[in-house]
């Protein structure tokens, strides 16, 4: 069952025809054609897209905005029809391109559950037998009887989301619903996300968040210009996605971004290593690095920052934070030096800079961005930016 | 021996395959069910939402144009001309003819108004022209306890062909849902298609028997009249339920028995011809909406 195909989509295209001006009344429809030199447009949304998820898979897309992946989204949902290749599901599929599809502001709330219950398939019967449910897990038993207008926007979304909860689906469409509500409504997008995982569901989440991502894909994809341009572990997908963000922002700071390693140059780091280069377990990492002094420099500061894969600085340090104090490299003088860090990473990608200052650290001598880098395996994950090795007793009291 | 495993595999991949057509077909049809009897359900309980009389509207409104154009025509223009009868006469027309308005101009806008939705979920998109149907339909059942009302205190007999009134009202059904599934889905594409069908509708009303008996009419032009399938309703409703004064297609057309099917043949095209336009539009209502 597990290896079975849940979504096949083949080839792929959508285009949309755009009219310059819609022609939505019967003299649009005569005048236009009398004067037709202006034509359609036509927007290639999707480009031979192709790929397929298995049962109890859980499938990332990922794309900027107005990359495709709504689109997508909506033609697995069969919401739109394709202009070219199929899309072949099987399973039951229940979309969430939105909670509460369905909602009436005039109804009450109690009303909108079997309304929207029904919008998701469940009859009558069954939704009355689960409503109790709903309405606790929304925490709204008070206001079942008023009309939704007189919800607040949280509430109406906490209600929209206890009946997404209840979905019975082989496959769910997930898109970015998490985005909105605060931070105890997002613990519970991902504490039903973690139990869609464990109970083996296939989910297919379109999403902006790369922490979303690698905690709960399995695999994804990434959208960009209509087209798949990576695809596969969810960290790789995560990383170019990240790596797509970086190349856009330096292009539109200049052209001098292109070389990742500025500084005066007054002292260089000649040889950066890191091992291993593979770390597992409790292993501590070792990053040596050399320096030449181009000039005297008088109290220089010799530094590293260690950055994850999706670019986020994890840990850094120099000698003056440490409070050794080099008081002088004098021209031509070279200096190793050897940092231990202990394994508090998670498991993923890291790189590292080094970096040297000096004038208290107001001026560069050299900053070397990504000049090496490492991978971390761990056992026990966690979707937590750091896994230290931690240490956990406890006394259970004797019952009386 | 090779060949005849492979007929039996095939075979009965065949057979696995038309049961899974088979359990999609029901669990596609369970769904339309459950939404249809939700979207009847909500549009009564939003309908008359607010009004302090609610759902007597339903029956007062078509009452309130029967007496004003029972006064206005069977009193000032003595329109009743020899129809025993008259009010009841009057106010079944009235009742039928507000029905088929009620389907055909209140599902005109129906698919654009439930755009919203259409672009967040696929579910069968006739369910939203059934579900206005039915609801149209419902009003007529309350509508028809009216006219027994009036039949009993005007003293109207009713014999046995008053259960024609049945395949009549399905045929009422099937002309009205159809027009509906055909119009919705051609305002999608133009929204003129409101304006167009509000004066259609103002001209049939006229066009129709629904004032005046035929007997006002040149006969020739009576005779076309009949053809459509509301006059031949209408005039066939209140003829075996009213009186027999309500002249039939028979009485026009005697001849030509043929031309007696023509409006139901006629409708039956039509629902038709409409199924299958809106069947091959509703797959791009999400993006044309």
């Amino acid at each position: 069952m597990s290896d079975e195909i849940a979504i096949q989509v083949e080839n792929v295209s959508k285009d949309f025809v755009l009219p310059h001006e819609k022609v939505s009344s019967v003299k649009g429809l005569f005048t236009g054609a009398t004067k037709r030199q202006k034509g359609n447009d036509i927007q290639h949304a999707l480009h031979e897209i192709g790929f397929e998820v298995k049962h109890g898979e859980f499938f990332g897309i990922v794309g900027r905005n107005g990359s495709g992946k709504s689109t997508l989204l909506k033609i697995l949902a069969g919401i739109y029809q394709p202009t070219a290749g199929r899309v072949q599901t099987h399973g039951k599929l229940v979309p969430f391109i939105e909670l509460g599809v369905g909602f009436n502001p005039e109804l009450t709330g109690r009303e909108n559950v079997f309304l929207n219950g029904a919008m998701l398939g469940f009859s009558h019967k069954e939704i009355a037998a689960m409503y109790n449910e709903i309405v606790n897990f929304a925490e709204l038993e008070r206001f079942m009887d008023q009309k939704l207008k007189n919800y607040s926007s949280g509430m109406q979304v906490r209600l929209a989301f206890s009946m997404a909860t209840r979905a019975q689906a082989d496959i769910l469409l997930v898109d970015e619903v998490l985005a909105v509500g605060d931070a105890d409504f997002q613990r519970k997008c991902f504490d039903y996300f973690r139990q869609l995982k464990k109970n083996k569901k296939t989910v297919i989440l379109v999403t902006h968040d790369m922490g979303a991502v690698r905690e709960y894909c399995d695999r994804a994809i990434m959208l960009e210009k209509s087209e798949i341009v990576a695809h596969g572990l969810p960290s790789k997908v995560a990383t170019e996605y990240t790596r797509m963000f970086m190349e856009q922002s330096e292009s539109g700071r200049g052209n001098d971004r292109d070389e990742k390693r500025w500084g005066d140059g007054v002292i260089t780091y000649t040889d950066v290593r890191v091992t291993p280069k593979q770390l597992k377990g409790s292993q501590a990492l070792n990053i040596k690095l050399t320096a030449v002094a181009k000039e005297t420099v008088e109290r220089p500061i010799f530094g590293f920052l260690i950055k994850n894969a999706a670019f986020t600085n994890i840990l850094g340090s120099n000698s003056q934070i440490i409070r050794q104090r080099i008081d002088q490299l004098a021209a031509g003088q070279s200096i190793d030096m050897e940092w231990t860090v202990p394994n508090i990473f998670n498991d993923g990608h890291y790189y590292v800079d080094p970096a040297i200052s000096y004038k208290n650290g107001s001026q560069i001598a050299d900053w070397w961005e990504e000049a090496t880098e490492f991978t971390v395996f761990k056992e026990d994950k966690t979707p937590y930016i750091v896994n230290p090795d931690l240490e956990f007793n406890y006394t259970l009291e004797q019952p009386k | 021996m090779a060949l005849l495993w492979h007929t039996i595999s095939c075979s009965s991949i065949g057979l696995q395959i038309e049961y899974r057509e088979v359990q999609k077909l029901r669990q596609r049809y369970r769904y339309s069910i459950i939404l249809l009897k939700q979207l009847v359900k909500t549009d009564f309980k939003l309908r008359y939402q607010g009004s302090v009389l609610g759902y007597v509207w339903s029956l007062l409104r078509p009452l309130f144009l029967f007496a004003i154009l029972y006064v206005v025509f069977g009193v000032f223009l003595k329109a009743k001309g020899n129809i025993p009868h008259y009010p009841v006469y009057l106010l079944l027309g009235i009742v039928l003819w507000n029905y088929f308005v009620e389907v055909t101009s209140g599902s005109v806008g129906a698919i654009v108004g439930r755009g919203d939705l259409l672009r967040k979920i696929n579910f069968p998109k006739y369910v939203i022209i059934l579900a206005g149907s039915f609801s149209a339909f419902i009003n007529l059942i309350l509508n028809f306890i009216v006219i027994a009302i009036l039949m009993a205190i005007t003293n109207v007999s009713v014999s046995w062909q008053a259960l024609l009134l049945i395949p009549l009202i399905a045929e009422l059904f099937i002309f009205s849902i159809a027009l509906a599934f055909f119009l919705s889905a051609l305002y999608v594409k133009f929204r003129d298609v409101s304006y167009i069908w509000e004066v259609i509708m103002q001209a049939a009303f006229y066009a129709t028997p629904i004032l005046y008996p035929l007997t006002y009419v040149p006969h020739r032009y009576a005779k076309l009249m009949l053809l459509n399938p509301m006059a031949q309703i209408i005039q066939d409703g209140r003829h075996v339920l009213v009186t027999p004064a309500s002249q039939t297609i028979g009485d026009f057309w005697g001849g030509d028995k043929w031309i007696w099917a023509f409006p139901i043949g006629f409708s039956l095209i039509i629902a038709g011809l409409a199924s299958m336009y809106f069947r091959g539009r509703s797959k791009y209502f999400a993006e044309e909406v």
